[in-house]
């Protein structure tokens, strides 16, 4: 059994389950649809719903917004005055990519609401985010300052440059950690209070629980992992 | 009552796991700090406050990673058994 990592009963109110084992290998691997596979698709479908509903709905937006033009405007200038903050005049050309991360991983955190187990509990999806940042981060470097890029991890001294080495390759782990870490331990805590306390405990208490877990470290770590992206690419800038 | 290797390791797993935790005294420490001097900025200038409340919840979630990297540890060392 290679999802059911854990094998006491406890552990799979938290842990990630499979659904449905493919029936074909990839790399001598078995490939499995787990939870995660599914509410990614699922957060996706809404995501691109709420696109296509609020793209039909500025086709002819009105000079003075009213109800959801207002709360899109809104959105999008909080997301303009948080790039603004850091990246400066170069904001116009990351915001785009920010602002699909964003809306990705805060509907991901939220998604507890909702049932689902979140998937950015699931190191593969956070790694993966990682990743994207890793990759803009060097592109920028290689694009603005060609060799000097890689030069720049001999300074000062040619003897520190494990040491620059290493933190470049840091930054990718560090940020899907730290997402990646604050979103399982709600999940873990949650998951435990679902599975551990009597029935009549799990009526109006959890909320407080969701509430600090899903909503208010889901929301700070959705900004941070957006801060943190915009402050590598503005290093390499 | 016989103890065999397999259930030594998986004790000393827990034992290790429970040590990973002490990992969280340094976060705990320094956000506890980063919230008194946010309170006591509060206190001197008040009109700031949304600006100090953002900039000490995002210092106290960087600072915050240290623990989350022993919390991670543990729940390996418990749950994924990788000396099991």
């Amino acid at each position: 059994m290679p999802i059911f990592l854990a094998n006491n009963s406890l552990a799979e109110s938290f842990m990630i389950r499979g659904i449905y084992k493919m029936p074909f290998l990839f790399l001598g691997q078995e490939v499995w649809i787990t939870t995660t596979t599914v509410s990614t698709i699922i957060i996706t479908i809404m995501l691109l719903a709420f696109g296509i509903f609020a793209g039909s709905k500025l086709k002819n937006a009105k000079e003075i917004p009213t109800g959801f033009q207002n709360f899109i405007e809104m959105a999008v200038e909080a997301l303009n005055s948080m790039g603004d903050g850091i990246l400066g005049e170069n904001k116009n050309r990351f915001i785009n990519y920010i602002g699909t991360i964003f809306l990705f991983i805060l509907t991901s955190n939220l998604s507890g609401f909702m049932g689902m187990r979140a998937p950015t509990a699931d190191y593969g999806v956070t790694f993966c985010l990682g990743i994207f940042t890793f990759a803009i981060v060097q592109f920028q470097g290689i694009k603005n300052h060609g060799i000097g890029h890689f030069t720049s991890l001999f300074q000062p001294v040619p003897v520190l440059f494990p040491i620059n080495l290493i933190g470049e390759f840091a930054n990718p782990l560090s940020i899907s950690l730290r997402l990646f870490a604050n979103l399982l331990s709600g999940v873990i805590m949650l998951g435990l209070w679902y599975g551990m306390m009597p029935i009549f405990t799990q009526l109006a208490i959890p909320s407080f629980l969701h509430a600090y877990c899903d909503l208010f470290s889901g929301c700070i770590q959705t900004y941070v992992f957006c801060m943190l992206t915009m402050v590598y690419v503005n290093d390499k800038l | 009552m016989g103890i065999s290797g397999q259930d030594f390791i998986y004790g000393c797993s827990a034992i290790g796991a429970g040590l990973a935790l002490i990992a969280g005294i340094g976060p705990g420490v320094g956000q506890g700090i980063a919230a008194g001097y946010g309170a006591s900025a509060v206190g001197r200038n008040p009109g700031a406050r949304s600006d100090i409340t953002s900039t000490m919840l995002l210092g106290q979630a960087v600072a915050e990673t240290t623990g989350l990297y022993g919390l991670v540890v543990a729940i390996i060392l418990m749950f994924v058994k990788p000396f099991g």
